[in-house]
Order: C-alpha cells, then structure tokens, then sequence
C-alpha cells in the first residue's frame, strides 16, 4: 500500500466518495479519487477542468454549472465528456475534493 | 447509524440505477420544451445515455427558424394566474417569455438554441418524428445541425431499448 492510498482511507468522504472537507485535499488524493473511478491517467486537461471547479468552488461556494465548465474552463462540452464520461461536473467536483454540484444544469 | 445501514444493504437488492432514458418532446411551448431538455442534460451529467424525440410541436425546439420564437402560452394556461383575456392581449407571450427566460439565464439555463447544442455536445442523440415532419411537410434542412436524424415511431422503439421512455 502506498502512502497516498493510506491517505484516502483517512480523510472523511461521503457515501458517494466525496471529500468531507474540501481543506483536506490533495493532488495526490485526487488522483486515487479518479482511479477510483475509472480514471487510470489524469493529463493536463483533465486537470484544467478539476482546478476549475475547485477554484470556483472556494470562491463562490457552488460549483460552476456544465454550462459554464464549457464556456469558462478552457475545455469545450464534447470534450468534457471524452475525459469524464460518466459525468463531468460530478466526477471533476469529486476528484477536486469539493461537495456534489447541486445545480439542475 | 453506518452498520445498521449497512445490515439493510445485505438483505435488500442492490439499488437499482437508470443506464439509459429517452424523452420524449411533443409540445411546443417554452415550458412543453424545457423540462424534457433539462431532463436530457441532467441525465447526461449523471453518465446516463440520453436520447431526446422530438414529435409534434415539439419539433419547434430544433427547427431553425422557430427555435428563437419559443414562446411561454399565456392563454390556456391554468398556471400563470391571469385571466385567459389578460393572457390573449397582444405581447403578452413575449413579455411572459422575456420574464421566464430572465429568470432562467439567472440560473444559467441557456436559451433553446444553445441548450440544443449543449445538449448535442454532451452526447446525447436528437430525432425528429417521421410522421410529424411529413405532415408538416419538412425536410433535414428545416431543422439545425444538431439533429442526428429523422426517425420512424419504430426505429425510436428501437432506439430506445433496454431504457426508460419519458413522456413529455
């Protein structure tokens, strides 16, 4: 086992694997988070979209809408979804250590 | 509270998720349209397969030159609270429609075109209703880039396997 996978079984997640607290991520957990879910390599894209949302996050206190991941992030809505194909703005919030989106759109 | 949970977990079935949705839109109307697009988006955001129908009036939604004319019904419309004279005055619908679409790009909803094209993006297939293009008398290119194709009642079926089928 290595030091990161002890990690994330420390850190306090919810029932879906979202971070408890947003202060306790790390890159590297972010990375056992993607794995997790199906997300074997995170490039630079991948990671435009995750640091995104996250700082969008911390700044506003919701996570942006997919339609302003697409207008806003640098990563248009078609390729959002080639990299998180089961869900971009959920599996980016996830891995990005921030809570579930909650918005409709 | 976890263990009990979790004691539930092992004497019920597995919770059961939805794979794949087809939604079917068949009003034309501003508010017969979105709820089946937001349907459509959010079940793409969730990882869901997601085909949209568009039958009837609904076929407005993706036709190019009444995409931008959709309009709130303001007459007949037990849900808007005003008199059905009141709502048939002349642009009543527009005001109506300008209100709604305010309160909507609030929330970041996009207009019809651009929801369209969001929708489309995200990887979810668009079909106009044979019969209903026929009757109108349309073809392929009344209806803007993002429709897949026109498809019979049956191909829909097709289409449609193993999923569920929305109504709207």
């Amino acid at each position: 086992m290595t030091e990161t996978q002890i990690e994330l079984t420390q850190v306090e997640r919810d029932a879906e694997g979202f971070l408890a607290d947003p202060a306790q991520w790390t890159r590297e957990l972010g990375v056992e988070i993607a794995r997790e879910n199906g997300i074997d390599e995170l490039t630079d894209r991948h990671w435009l979209v995750i640091e995104f949302m996250r700082n969008r996050y911390l700044e506003t206190g919701n996570a942006p809408s997919i339609r302003s991941l697409g207008k806003e992030s640098g990563v248009p809505v078609k390729e959002l979804y080639q990299l998180f194909p089961k869900g971009p703005a959920k599996l980016a919030a996830k891995i990005g250590g921030i809570p579930k989106p909650h918005g409709c759109i | 509270m976890t263990e009990t949970l979790e004691a539930g977990e092992t004497q019920l079935a597995p919770p059961q998720t939805i794979e794949k949705v087809s939604i079917v839109i068949s009003k034309g109307s501003l508010e017969g349209i979105y709820p089946g697009l937001i349907m459509a988006n959010g079940a793409r955001m969730e990882g869901i397969e997601a085909n949209v129908f568009f039958t009837f009036f609904g076929l407005d939604a993706i036709r190019k030159n009444r995409q931008a004319k959709i309009k709130v019904a303001t007459v007949g419309n037990p849900g808007m609270h005003i008199p059905t004279l009141v709502g048939a005055l002349p642009g009543m619908p527009a005001i109506a429609t300008m209100m709604m679409s305010r309160q909507m790009e609030k929330l970041d909803i996009p207009p019809v075109g651009e929801f369209i094209e969001l929708i489309s993006d995200s990887g979810c297939g668009l079909y106009a209703c044979k019969a209903t293009v026929d009757m109108f008398g349309l073809t392929k290119d009344d209806f803007v880039p993002q429709v897949d194709e026109i498809l019979t009642v049956g191909e829909f079926y097709e289409l449609s396997g193993g999923g569920e089928i929305i109504f709207t």
